[in-house]
């Protein structure tokens, strides 16, 4: 039994479809480690008896053409999901119970998944670190009092403790592939408008982008394939023709033209990262690519825009929570008493940071010195990518500029902690696919990850490009299961 | 007419004031479901009966266009001779209240719909044009009932999300009379495109008034006031005539006007500031990025244009043109769309030989006496177009009097009966036999012999009582002008 938590999600669905596991026999294996990992803090809500109960139907008869049948999966507690609170890591919406399931996880229990529960994360996504969690900080598999990154922290955390074969996460700025890379997994940041964002509790709307994170790239693929689909419910989902990428995966990356940026050699980055840089690059050559050096001009500006754009969308998403229909409520003289103490009560210190720096981007007077022009200079910042992309097929860069950090570590220091987001950020921007990929350690044992970002809807291609490097990489994560008693 | 006896001045010691007004009218689209969701917009239903995930912001609920809403807007646009816009753009307005369930009401800031046009008002003393700025579409918000309970404020939502046309006139109009024409104009185009049911009572319509004076003759305009949210044409007229006279009296006494929001106390008839320009909402205005911005093509707003029916301009044109009526009389039947369609359908049912202005001396009589004695419009009509015009034809045919048709028209009225047969019936119907009225005439020529003669020798007033002596005999029904001719010819 303790075999079936280290098998990938392709493995356990082969297993089950040959019915040499039962979707009882996984379930019941990741409930118990996830039971033996609360130190990790990896949930907010669990759901096993439900869990447990859905396999056992589903085992009774088992539909085993899905593509996910009786598999076991938590989620980022950012997706509602129907009769299981839903949180979004606030104190805010710590009773809140949608009626609604979203359209990614929908898709997910339509082809065969079944609920294990819900992944702690950073307060709204707003973090790097799962540190803003109001259900507290979550450890990284890797070493304790490590963060596991974020805002996807618990998600991350989850798969690579092995408490869930693969998840979802939601990235406004790197939040799917930091928190991959700082725990050696597989994270996709897929194209702006190929996974609805129906039913995701919105950081900021224009960015915000679900995916999946697994432990490998076809893991990845598969997942991809599931939750990517066109959805009228929501005004940006994009109707283009999505592939089958799990079965349209393929290691032959032969003559694909990869870009190295020069932008994003910045300044004090550690030298393990730049090694890393060039070891992927030979990883790509050793594939039969060809490596172009490409310059991306207004990379540098990515992050302050980033900064403008996001918490402004962020400021006015936000308003809804105000104690007058749902979620948390403080009692109050009037009603903007009432709003002042529940919004004061209710978000963290992050959360309110960013309310105010985006009420104060949009304020009369300041919006065209700030909103506007961050709007003008996200567009130079696409721009620079439309340029790249006529030259080569997809852009190989570090997905951060350090390891995982020690939890308390950038606490009190946010601009640091933005500074994490640095090689991110330019993708959510141009509304660009991006994968994280596990290519090695850094002298402290932790892994590192390298991004490779695609052309708009060309998912396929870099899960090709990052399905050949991970063979050449043959990356092992050193589990320990120190956390295990 | 001269022009200078229907300005409406304010007239202080040896000064004349002017009074400028604009007005944003804000109209409900007429459509099933709300601008964003698929919520019904039906009024008057049980308060949160009709309220989606979307309408009561719920977290991860996305808007979506409703794309009927956007034709609604766009013909609205035409009708107002408007420049429609192929490419706008949904921003937020961002504040908080109760009744605000998302923190922001989605509106269209920089880039609305539709953009400039105009409207033409037929005033006493000629026709005026008033220019429109644009039309905009936007959220409403719900509604926050305070008067339920002494401690807490109720939140109905059926109305949030519901979709409306924000209409902005230019500061063209000079008077309370030009707000009451151009109120009903916009109310008319909307009803005959059916855009908006103009329904003030159920706050389909309401305004606000943004007001200021000038002396007369100055080209500048004043500082402006704005009265919120006026939901009748009366209150509107009451509360532009009241702000007029106070924004008049502070200038005499020397002082300045403030630019402020002011609200209307309908009990009162007085205005009151709410906020001055310096507690003015920062509404931090963006593109929502949950819409992408709206293209429409210009194929789409042909295809509206095909679909525009006869708008009250060109149906009184024509009114004039076709039936030879007074403009007069084709206003009134044009402004409301419902009496045009009545007149249309009397018209066409009154076949070849038909009278046109008889029967607009009838619908404009005594159809809409009925109507107002039952408060009823003229889409309740208890007597149908089609008996009308047999009415009509009835009078012009010479079956029936005048005045014996307005006996019959009582009759139709309960149960829209067919005059044809109230006639037979009652035996209504007109003598017109001349050899029966001679008869008849001789007889009362012989019982009034002393009035005969006093009429030969010359009291012509007596005329008049021989008329009515046989018309008395004849219970009415006799052919009034055959009675005429017969009484010349024996007296």
């Amino acid at each position: 039994m303790s075999d079936i938590t280290k098998q990938s999600l392709t493995e356990l669905v082969e297993n089950i479809q040959n019915k040499k596991l039962s979707s009882t026999d996984v379930t019941k294996a990741f409930i118990q480690r996830s039971e033996k990992s609360s130190e990790l803090n990896a949930y907010i809500t669990d759901d096993f008896t439900s869990a447990l109960d859905k396999a056992k139907k589903f085992d009774q008869n088992p539909n085993l053409d899905l593509k996910l049948p009786g598999i076991p999966m938590a989620v980022k507690d950012l997706f509602c999901t129907k009769n299981v609170k839903t949180t979004a890591g606030s104190k805010i919406l710590n009773n809140f119970v949608p009626t609604y399931e979203s359209t990614i996880t929908e898709n997910i229990w339509n082809e065969g998944a079944i609920l294990l529960g819900k992944l702690n994360c950073d307060e709204f996504a707003m973090g790097s670190s799962n540190e803003t969690s109001y259900f507290g900080n979550v450890q990284n598999p890797i070493d304790k009092n490590l963060v596991p990154g974020g805002s996807s922290g618990g998600s991350a955390s989850a798969v690579a403790g092995q408490l869930t074969p693969i998840t979802i996460g939601t990235d406004t700025g790197g939040s799917i592939r930091q928190p991959a890379s700082f725990t050696g997994i597989v994270g996709l940041k897929p194209t702006y408008g190929s996974c609805s964002r129906y039913g995701i509790v919105a950081f900021a709307s224009s960015l915000d982008q679900a995916g999946p994170m697994a432990q490998n790239v076809k893991d990845c693929a598969l997942l991809q394939e599931v939750i990517s689909t066109y959805d009228p419910k929501d005004s940006t989902s994009i109707n283009f023709k999505r592939n089958h990428y799990s079965k349209e995966l393929t290691k032959n990356i032969k003559g694909k033209k990869i870009g190295i940026p020069k932008e994003y050699r910045v300044d004090g980055m550690p030298k393990e990262i730049e090694d890393l840089w060039q070891k992927g690059i030979q990883y790509v050559k050793d594939c039969g690519a060809e490596t172009i050096d490409i310059s991306l001009p207004h990379t540098s500006y990515a992050l302050p825009t980033y900064y403008i754009v996001a918490p402004a969308e962020a400021s006015s998403n936000l308003a809804r929570y105000d104690g007058v229909k749902y979620g948390y409520r403080a009692k109050g003289e009037n009603l903007i008493d009432m709003y002042e103490k529940t919004r004061s009560e209710g978000f963290g210190a992050e959360v309110q940071r960013r309310i105010m720096i985006g009420t104060y981007v949009l304020s009369s007077g300041y919006y065209d010195a700030y909103y506007l022009k961050a709007q003008k200079v996200r567009k130079l910042i696409k721009n620079d990518f439309d340029e790249a992309y006529k030259k080569v097929d997809a852009i190989l860069t570090p997905s951060t500029p350090s390891s995982a950090f020690k939890i308390g570590e950038k606490t009190n220091d946010p601009v640091s902690m933005y500074l994490n987001d640095i090689f991110t950020v330019p993708v959510n921007l141009a509304g660009l696919p991006g994968i994280s990929i596990p290519a090695g350690h850094d002298t402290k044992g932790y892994p590192l990850g390298l991004q490779i970002i695609g052309k708009a809807f060309d998912e396929q291609n870099i899960l090709n490009i990052a399905f050949a490097m991970e063979e050449k990489i043959n990356f092992k994560n050193k589990i320990t299961d120190w956390w295990i008693k | 007419m001269n022009q200078k006896n229907t300005e409406y001045l304010i007239n202080r010691k040896d000064n004349q004031y002017e009074v400028v007004i604009g007005l944003e009218v804000h109209a409900q689209v007429l459509s099933e479901s709300k601008l964003f969701s698929s919520s019904s917009t039906k009024f008057g239903a049980e308060p949160n009966t009709q309220v989606s995930l979307v309408d009561a912001a719920f977290p991860g609920m996305l808007p979506v266009i409703n794309e009927f809403c956007i034709k609604q807007a766009i013909k609205t646009g035409i009708g107002l001779n408007a420049k429609i816009n192929k490419r706008s753009v949904f921003d937020r307005k961002n504040y908080f209240y109760a009744d605000l369930p998302q923190g922001y009401q989605i509106s269209q800031f920089k880039n609305p719909i539709v953009g400039e046009g105009k409207v033409i008002l037929d005033m006493p003393n000629g026709q005026k044009e008033v220019g429109i700025e644009r039309l905009h579409l936007e959220q409403d918000a719900g509604k926050s009932i305070h008067d339920l309970d002494p401690q807490n404020t109720f939140v109905d939502l059926n109305r949030s999300g519901v979709a409306l046309m924000e209409i902005v006139s230019k500061p063209d109009l000079r008077s309370p009379d030009e707000v009451n024409a151009y109120i009903k104009k916009l109310r008319s185009i909307m009803r005959y495109l059916g855009t908006c049911d103009g329904n003030m009572q159920e706050g389909s319509l309401r305004a606000d008034v943004n007001v200021s004076v000038r002396p007369k003759g100055s080209k500048e305009f004043g500082t402006r006031c704005e009265i919120k949210n006026v939901n009748s044409i009366k209150f509107m007229q009451m509360a532009i005539e009241y702000e007029a006279n106070r924004q008049v009296d502070l200038i005499e006494e020397g002082k300045t006007i403030d630019q402020e929001t002011r609200l209307f106390d309908t009990k009162k008839n007085e205005t009151r500031s709410m906020r001055s320009k310096e507690d003015a909402h920062d509404y931090r205005y963006f593109p929502d990025p949950d819409l992408l911005p709206l293209e429409v093509s210009e194929k789409f707003i042909e295809e509206l244009k095909n679909d525009i029916p006869e708008l009250p301009d060109d149906k009184k044109k024509r009114f004039i043109e076709e039936f030879k009526l007074s403009p007069y009389e084709a206003n009134i039947l044009v402004s409301d769309i419902d009496t045009a369609k009545y007149f249309e359908e009397v018209v066409a049912k009154m076949g070849k030989n038909k009278d046109i202005k008889l029967a607009v001396n009838w619908i404009t009589g005594e159809l809409f006496a009925v109507l107002n004695s039952k408060a009823l419009e003229i889409s309740q009509s208890p007597v149908s177009a089609k008996n009308f015009a047999i009415l009509i034809n009835l009078i012009k045919n010479g079956t029936i009097s005048g005045k014996i048709a307005k006996t019959v028209f009582e009759l139709m009225i309960d149960g829209d009966k067919d005059p044809q047969k109230i006639v037979e019936e009652k035996g209504l119907k007109q003598q017109s036999d001349p050899k029966a009225l001679e008869t008849l005439i001789d007889k009362i020529i012989n019982e009034n012999r002393e009035k005969a003669i006093e009429y030969k020798q010359g009291k012509e007033k007596l005329f008049g009582f021989f008329v009515g002596q046989a018309m008395k005999a004849s219970g009415g029904k006799a052919n009034p002008q055959l009675i005429n001719e017969i009484l010349k010819k024996k007296l």
